[in-house]
């Protein structure tokens, strides 16, 4: 018996590394992000290799397919840049430059990232306020929700302009007209989620209230928005990346001063593609913080409301 | 002892002085999308203080609808209803009862404890009466100790216990329980069963209990109102005359099995087989 368990314990040595990170998250990640290295270094081949031969045509000069998929990865400015150009121009732009300086990516991100954040303030204070009229006030159901649903089917590229007009012609310059662009894109899943939330609550729950005696504004806080937190959270998620959205498209009428946007745009004038692709690669860096920093918040409150771990 | 001198036929009895609750010639009708559904009709019920009175019959009765009205969760289309000599949502705005639903319906983000101070909070109570209450509360219920639990942290019959402390906690006079037990199995609901009698004789609260159980009605009820459907009507009242601290001992009496026999043909009787 004791023979058995000790050889058992011997033999068992527990499942390989190999297993157990296919079994998480962390080797499907990794699995997914070689693929896409790989799909991308194909593409840059075969996007930039037609300028590459015509290059050397026309410097009459001989060329070796090594030799051509070398040089494809490092053009100047190349259709599809390779990524280590793109991570050296972030680096550059990210750790070597000063964080004021014009040329550094960290000084055009912060530009972006304050208005996307005011903007993400206030679209989640007017979605809960316009979430809260709709579920009390039954008029404000009928007349608020089908401007709340109209107002999403403005494409934002083309209304972004006029409010950047609009507000610059009454001196609102910089930060607040790019924070009203984002606010405009992330109240719509806030007041949807939380239309949704704060009526989640049981028939049962209400008619408990009823029985207390509870007041609207007791019945709010002790019922209605405990039980909406869930809802909340998952539109903070879709409010919060869509709103960076709106601080880049905000910055893009502006004249290119400064911003993720102003990068893109500078970077499409001149054709400086590594340049947008850095950009791009900082915004998604920035909305992918963002997310898990609400996810963050989340699970810390659900916590704190008793969900089970 | 006869079965007149246990049961007693108080439909005629003269109303009570000490009427907790007095419903006169009550009908409620709802209105549908397929025509109008008789709910109640011509009720006249008289539940006096300390008294423990099931509603008992098929579903559709309206026996839960009859437990809304005196709760003012539902109006009479017409008569009247009066709790403690004032109208029905006179009485709830003086939270005059606690109510016990069919599921717990315990807020999951709260504790236990702050389950059960949840109406205090609302009646404004100061935190260390909120807390006393709770604690006596729970002792009432057998559920001290699990103050600091959340509700999915219990099994489903301590869960209904911690509502019903809840229900308790403001000290209302009247309960009403919509078949609290009705989820559970029939061990648990044994021993609620006792602990609600327990708990009635001691506190000497006037109860109104809905359910669907035979055997619970005539085990836990000083008075059993016997209802049948379309349109939801009273047909029989029957007093029992069990002592209050009586035990499970009590279902194999031949007065128990009386009593039950007398309730199944009343539901019987009131119930048309030839729909």
């Amino acid at each position: 018996m004791t023979s058995d368990s000790a050889s058992l314990s011997v033999t068992y040595a527990g499942p390989s590394l190999w297993i157990r990170m296919m079994a998480g998250t962390t080797g499907p990640v990794i699995v997914v992000l070689l693929a896409f290295v790989v799909i991308w270094h194909v593409a840059v081949i075969y996007l930039n290799a037609p300028t590459q031969i015509d290059r050397y045509n026309r410097a009459g000069q001989d060329w070796t397919a090594a030799q051509l998929i070398s040089d494809t990865m490092m053009q100047e400015r190349p259709i599809l840049p390779a990524p280590h150009q793109v991570a050296q121009e972030m680096y550059k732009t990210i750790f070597t430059v000063g964080i004021t300086s014009k040329r550094s990516l960290v000084y055009h991100s912060w530009v972006t990232l304050s208005s996307t954040l005011l903007g993400f303030g206030m679209g989640t204070f007017l979605g809960i306020l316009l979430a809260v009229g709709i579920v009390h006030v039954i008029t404000l159901e009928k007349s608020l929700m089908p401007w709340v649903i109209s107002s999403q089917t403005i494409p934002i590229l083309a209304i972004a302009p006029m409010i950047v007009v609009v507000l610059g012609a009454i001196g609102l310059k910089g930060l607040v007209p790019k924070a009203i662009i984002s606010t405009y894109l992330c109240f719509f899943p806030v007041t949807i989620g939380m239309v949704k939330g704060l009526r989640s609550p049981d028939h049962i729950q209400l008619d408990l209230m009823r029985t207390y005696n509870a007041s609207k504004w007791q019945t709010f806080w002790a019922l209605r928005w405990p039980s909406a937190m869930p809802f909340l959270f998952a539109s903070l998620k879709v409010a919060i990346a869509i709103s960076l959205v709106g601080a880049i498209v905000g910055e893009l009428p502006t004249g290119a001063q400064a911003g993720l946007g102003a990068r893109l745009l500078a970077g499409s004038y001149y054709g400086q593609t590594i340049q947008i692709w850095s950009a791009l690669f900082t915004a998604a860096f920035i909305a992918g913080m963002m997310v898990y920093g609400v996810g963050r918040m989340e699970r810390r409150v659900l916590e704190r409301m008793g969900a089970r771990p | 002892m006869t079965l007149k001198a246990v049961v007693n036929n108080v439909a005629q009895m003269p109303v009570s002085k000490d009427a907790v609750v007095d419903i006169q010639k009550l009908t409620l009708t709802f209105q549908t999308a397929d025509g109008p559904v008789y709910a109640l009709s011509d009720v006249d019920l008289t539940i006096n203080r300390g008294e423990f009175v099931s509603f008992i019959g098929p579903s559709g009765c309206g026996k839960t609808t009859l437990l809304r009205v005196i709760a003012d969760l539902e109006k009479a289309t017409s008569g009247d209803v009066s709790i403690n000599g004032v109208s029905a949502s006179e009485a709830r705005q003086n939270r005059a009862y606690g109510y016990v639903f069919q599921a717990p319906a315990l807020l999951p983000w709260r504790t236990i404890e702050r389950n059960v101070t949840l109406p205090l909070e609302i009646m404004e109570m100061t935190k260390a009466e909120r807390v006393k209450r709770a604690h006596d509360a729970l002792k009432l219920v057998e559920l001290n100790g699990f103050e600091k639990k959340f509700p999915w942290q219990l099994s489903g019959g301590m869960q209904q216990r911690a509502s019903i402390a809840r229900a308790l906690s403001f000290d209302a006079d009247l309960l009403l329980m919509d078949e609290p037990f009705g989820a559970l199995d029939e061990i648990v609901r044994d021993h609620l069963n006792e602990q609600l009698l327990k708990l009635w004789a001691r506190t000497n609260k006037t109860v109104a209990f809905v359910t669907h159980s035979i055997p619970e009605a005539v085990y836990l009820s000083s008075k059993i109102v016997v209802m049948s459907p379309r349109p939801g009507r009273i047909i029989d009242v029957i007093e029992t005359r069990f002592p209050k601290d009586r035990t499970l001992d009590i279902r194999e009496s031949p007065e128990f099995l009386e009593i039950a026999h007398r309730v199944r043909e009343g539901l019987r009787a009131g119930h048309s087989y030839d729909e």
